[in-house]
């Protein structure tokens, strides 16, 4: 049952991931500006950049443009930059794996750290922890990310010196940027599981688990827990392709290598099949995560499965 | 000595008290109603008896509860954990919201059996069909196997009662067990209960609104009103000679000859809720028969044979 709802969902993915192709597609030559003046010396005769353009094939039509981009997709060519005169798919090869190291630490943490805290606050009968998670939460909501980076790199990498400034050298590098990604989640996640723990307890059934005799840890690990985790994973699943996207300012910020910072070179030199690239791994990443949510939920409560199959 | 006896309970909430002077008993082998209309205390005498009022920020403040000649009101929680389940099962109202919608039927009763009677998984499976088997449940290992919303209403309050036995109890708390159920399974329910109660010696506490079905299936009464108890007694005594208004509506509400359906939106006005207990006789504001005195004094109880009743014109002919 959860296999035939698995295949459908993921059928379902061509149909989105064609549109969104679409949507990459026309932001990325919208923008102002091309490559090939990033291609030019200086006292490049205007038939110089025509022929230029000719060569990579700018001189098409968007539509057909398109078509060739999609066509190569399918058949697992992403394309040769134009700017950096590699293929696409190498330099993806080579930056996602940062990222996704980056992303995964941060993922981690925001997941455990948050579910932690938001046990702790809603299960501890201690006004002040209470209020100390509490206090965390708001904090963590609102504050921004590069902001939180900045501070963190001011403090621990400037004035402290434990944590290299920048770079991508040994494990220290990472502690900064993860913990820059992951503070925001920490805050959600503890929020999201504080909330779905204190609305599982009010659940009727949870009276008859009383009656039962069982303990406050068996009622609350075995009964309130999976309960909570339905809208924890929901939003954990969600994250997923955030993270990835929060990762490419701090990446920026602090001049990690990975998919963020290739992306946002490309950007500025306007490097269109890399960008195109980048985007789409980005939203993939997005799609996969709400994918995963939603298979999740279906695995783990057996209303959803019945109700989508 | 009684399995079960409560004496003069008194329940409070903070400074609200919506329970006082509550009394009843039962042996083994008897069913004792507790019935009231909605928001007479019912829910918080059970409550009080499985030790579960601290869960809804409630406290005992007044009398005693005595189980099997131990008294409950002091007793640690680690060791009320033994009793809840053990030696004293509850049945609560609403079957569509009592089961854990995540796990499967056979796990949610095996755990029972796990607790109390330290089975193992297999030996504590075997136990829970053959109470399904015994609760006419046809194919009790495929029931085992489903999850709670595929079942019907009538089938998982069936569950809950297997809950409620798998330890083999003593009491059994039923919490209107059938309020939430088809008429036609309400019978099969209360039936149900009926023949436990002969089968396994068991002391039944039957909570209900339906005084057709007091009638039906139990030995002893406490009529409950506003947080009190205004009558008890026999199920005879009180059904031949109710002695105080309240019952005597209560029980004018049946319909003759009726199927047991008897709902108890025949007494015009409406019950007080605890925000607003009425001073002196709590009946007063509905009660036909209300004098000056009923509005400044709360009324004793007076016993007339085989019941005892709170009216100061108890006995009086209607
Ligand atoms: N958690 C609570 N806090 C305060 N008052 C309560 C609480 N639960 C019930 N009460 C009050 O106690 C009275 C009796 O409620 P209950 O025992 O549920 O009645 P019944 O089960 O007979 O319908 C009602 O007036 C209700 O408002
Ligand atoms: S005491 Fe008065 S008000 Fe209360 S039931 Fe008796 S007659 Fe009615
Ligand atoms: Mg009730």
């Amino acid at each position: 049952m959860l296999l035939r709802y698995t295949f459908q969902r993921l059928l379902m993915l061509i149909p989105v991931s064609i549109s969104i192709s679409i949507v990459i597609f026309m932001i990325v030559h919208l923008l102002p500006g091309d490559p090939i003046d990033n291609l030019l010396r200086i006292g490049s005769s205007p038939e110089d950049r025509e022929a230029l353009v000719a060569r990579y094939g700018l001189d098409r039509s968007l539509f057909v443009q398109y078509f060739t981009w999609i066509g190569n997709l399918f058949q697992g060519d992403f394309g040769q930059a134009i700017v950096l005169r590699r293929p696409v798919i190498d330099l993806i090869g080579q930056n996602l794996p940062y990222s996704l190291v980056l992303g995964g630490l941060a993922f981690a943490f925001s997941s455990i750290v948050g579910m932690s805290l938001g046990i702790i606050s809603s299960v501890v009968r201690n006004p002040i922890i209470d209020r100390l998670v509490r206090g965390f939460i708001l904090l963590g909501s609102t504050v921004p990310g590069f902001w939180l980076a900045l501070l963190l790199i001011l403090f621990f990498a400037v004035n402290l010196r434990w944590f290299p400034v920048s770079g991508a050298g040994g494990w220290d590098s990472l502690v900064l940027p993860v913990l820059t990604i992951g503070f925001g989640g920490v805050a959600l996640v503890a929020r999201v599981t504080r909330v779905a723990l204190m609305d599982a307890r009010r659940e009727d059934f949870v009276m008859l688990l009383h009656a039962k005799g069982l303990s406050h840890n068996t009622i609350l690990f075995r009964h309130l827990m999976p309960h909570a985790l339905l809208p924890v994973v929901t939003i954990l699943a969600l994250r997923i392709g955030w993270i990835l996207g929060g990762a490419v300012t701090v990446e920026f910020v602090f001049g990690r290598p990975g998919l963020g910072s290739l992306l946002i070179r490309a950007l500025g030199q306007r490097d269109y099949p890399v960008v195109q690239g980048c985007l789409l791994m980005l939203a993939l990443a997005v799609m996969l995560g709400t994918l995963i949510g939603d298979i999740a939920q279906a695995a783990m409560d057996p209303r959803v499965r019945e109700a989508k199959t | 000595m009684s399995m079960l006896s409560v004496r003069d309970l008194g329940v409070a909430f903070g400074s609200i008290h919506p329970l006082s002077g509550v009394s009843f008993s039962v042996d083994r082998g008897q069913t004792i109603g507790i019935v009231g209309e909605s928001g007479s205390g019912k829910s918080l005498t059970a409550m009080s008896v499985m030790g579960l009022l601290p869960l809804i920020g409630g406290r005992i403040t007044d009398g005693n509860i005595e189980f099997d000649g131990q008294d409950l009101t002091n007793l640690p929680e680690t060791a009320y954990r033994k009793l809840r389940g053990g030696r004293i099962g509850l049945i609560t109202q609403n079957p569509m919201t009592s089961l854990d919608p995540l796990k499967k039927i056979g796990p949610q009763v095996d755990a029972v059996a796990i607790l109390h009677l330290e089975m193992t998984p297999k030996e504590a499976r075997a136990r829970t069909e053959d109470i399904l088997e015994t609760l006419r449940i046809p194919e009790p290992a495929l029931i085992c196997d489903r999850y709670p919303h595929q079942m019907s209403g009538g089938m998982k309050q069936r569950i809950v009662i297997a809950m409620a036995l798998a330890a083999d109890p003593d009491v059994l708390i039923a919490d209107e067990p059938t309020t939430a159920l088809d008429v036609t399974v309400q019978a099969q329910i209360i039936r149900l209960l009926d023949d436990l109660v002969k089968e396994r010696d068991l002391a039944l506490v039957l909570i209900t609104h339906d005084m057709s079905v007091v009638a039906q299936t139990c030995d002893k009464v406490v009529v409950m009103y506003a947080g009190r108890a205004l009558e008890f007694g026999t199920v005879e005594t009180i059904f031949d000679a109710p002695q105080h208004p309240y019952t005597q509506a209560l029980i004018g509400c049946i319909p003759r000859g009726g199927d047991g359906t008897a709902k108890l939106d025949g007494i015009p006005g409406t019950v007080p809720t605890v925000m607003n207990y009425p001073k002196g006789c709590p009946f007063h504001p509905r009660c036909t028969r209300a004098q000056e005195i009923c509005t400044t004094t709360q009324p004793e109880f007076t016993s007339y044979g085989d019941s005892a009743a709170a009216c100061h014109f108890a006995g009086v002919a209607p």
